[in-house]
């Protein structure tokens, strides 16, 4: 089995769900509606002719400002058939939210808790959703592109001594 | 009569105002010796902290190492644990996640106790001027000695040291 035949059984399976398919450099890319995103992950897991048994990466991307603004992007392999297939799906600004699939692949739930750590995608029905990386009192998500990029100007000869007036030097 | 008070008034003997002057003049003398032998003794035997922060640590290794011998300095063992530590080499870059434990390290520390702020990003932050990082160690704790390079090369490290035994020697603490 191959990975057109995979779209195809996917498309008549789930026709109304499947937005697009996109092929570049020999990676296929599966874009799916938000609703039937678990049910088409639980399918491809549990496809007789090629299991997608191995979720090998969840990442999240920010195309702002462009809308739908934010993409979760599931990298799957298939180990008895050695394939890879993409399934991406797409998130609107204000209502990035997105069902988990940890009860599919149970590795899927560090992956999330990255995803949200640092994009605040909030994946609905995750058992333990907490930032994984950054402190637990941290405020904002940094891969935000609306997240500020420097946090101190480059400190030059001419404006050493303002930057430097304003640093918080630590005292014993 | 004459001929026996000379040697005596020699001595400071006759003169009791002078010669308790000459008792404190010698005790302070004795303190400032003192002094001098307890900074030299702290520069010939220091017991850094084993504590490496990225890839500047593998040049601390490397100076530690056989071709570099920081044992010729007086420092040939790196303790695991602060409490028998009196330097710190931040040997890295800092990160926000990292701050708190640096700074509750060096609080463990026994008194008296330096910091080497090994490296740019130790230093300054270097290329990492972003969110993750601390724009240098300094705004968590008292530095001493900045060593520059990314990573320095182990004998930019041990000048640094060098330069960091001089300072005890002259005595004069950063804070």
């Amino acid at each position: 089995m191959s990975i057109p035949e995979v779209i195809e059984r996917v498309r008549a399976r789930f026709s109304e769900a499947v937005q697009e398919v996109v092929e570049f450099r020999g990676e296929t890319t599966l874009v799916v509606r938000r609703e039937a995103l678990v049910e088409i992950c639980r399918f491809l897991r549990d496809d007789p002719g090629c299991p997608f048994n191995l979720l090998s990466d969840l990442c999240a991307v920010d195309y702002w400002p462009e809308r739908p603004r934010f993409a979760v992007n599931y990298h799957l392999y298939s180990l008895p058939r050695n394939l890879r297939l993409r399934v991406k799906v797409f998130l609107g600004e204000e209502d990035p939210v997105v069902p988990t699939v940890t009860g599919i692949w149970p590795t899927a739930n560090w992956h999330e808790r990255e995803v949200y750590d640092l994009f605040g995608i909030r994946f609905e029905g995750h058992p333990d959703l907490r930032r994984i990386l950054l402190p637990e009192d941290w405020e904002g998500h940094p891969l935000r592109r609306d997240h500020p990029l420097v946090v101190e100007p480059v400190q030059f000869s001419f404006n050493w001594q303002e930057i430097d007036a304003r640093k918080p030097y630590a005292r014993e | 009569m004459g001929a026996v008070s000379e040697p005596l008034k020699a001595y400071g003997a006759s003169a009791p105002g002078q010669k308790s002057g000459e008792i404190g003049v010698a005790l302070t003398t004795l303190e400032e010796a003192l002094e001098w032998v307890s900074s030299w003794a702290r520069t010939r035997a220091m017991w850094p902290l084993l504590f490496g922060l990225a890839c500047c640590a593998i040049e601390m290794m490397a100076t530690q190492a056989s071709h570099y011998d920081l044992s010729r300095f007086g420092m040939e063992i790196m303790r695991a644990s602060p409490r028998q530590a009196d330097l710190m080499i931040v040997a890295g870059r800092v990160s926000r996640k990292m701050a708190p434990v640096v700074r509750r390290l060096y609080d463990q520390m026994t008194e008296p106790k330096w910091v080497i702020a090994m490296g740019d990003c130790a230093s300054t932050g270097g290329v990492f001027n972003n969110y993750a990082i601390v724009q240098g160690v300094d705004e968590i704790i008292p530095v001493d000695v900045y060593v520059s390079g990314c990573p320095p090369r182990p004998e930019g490290l041990i000048d640094g040291i060098v330069r960091l035994h001089e300072k005890i020697r002259r005595g004069n603490r950063s804070r």
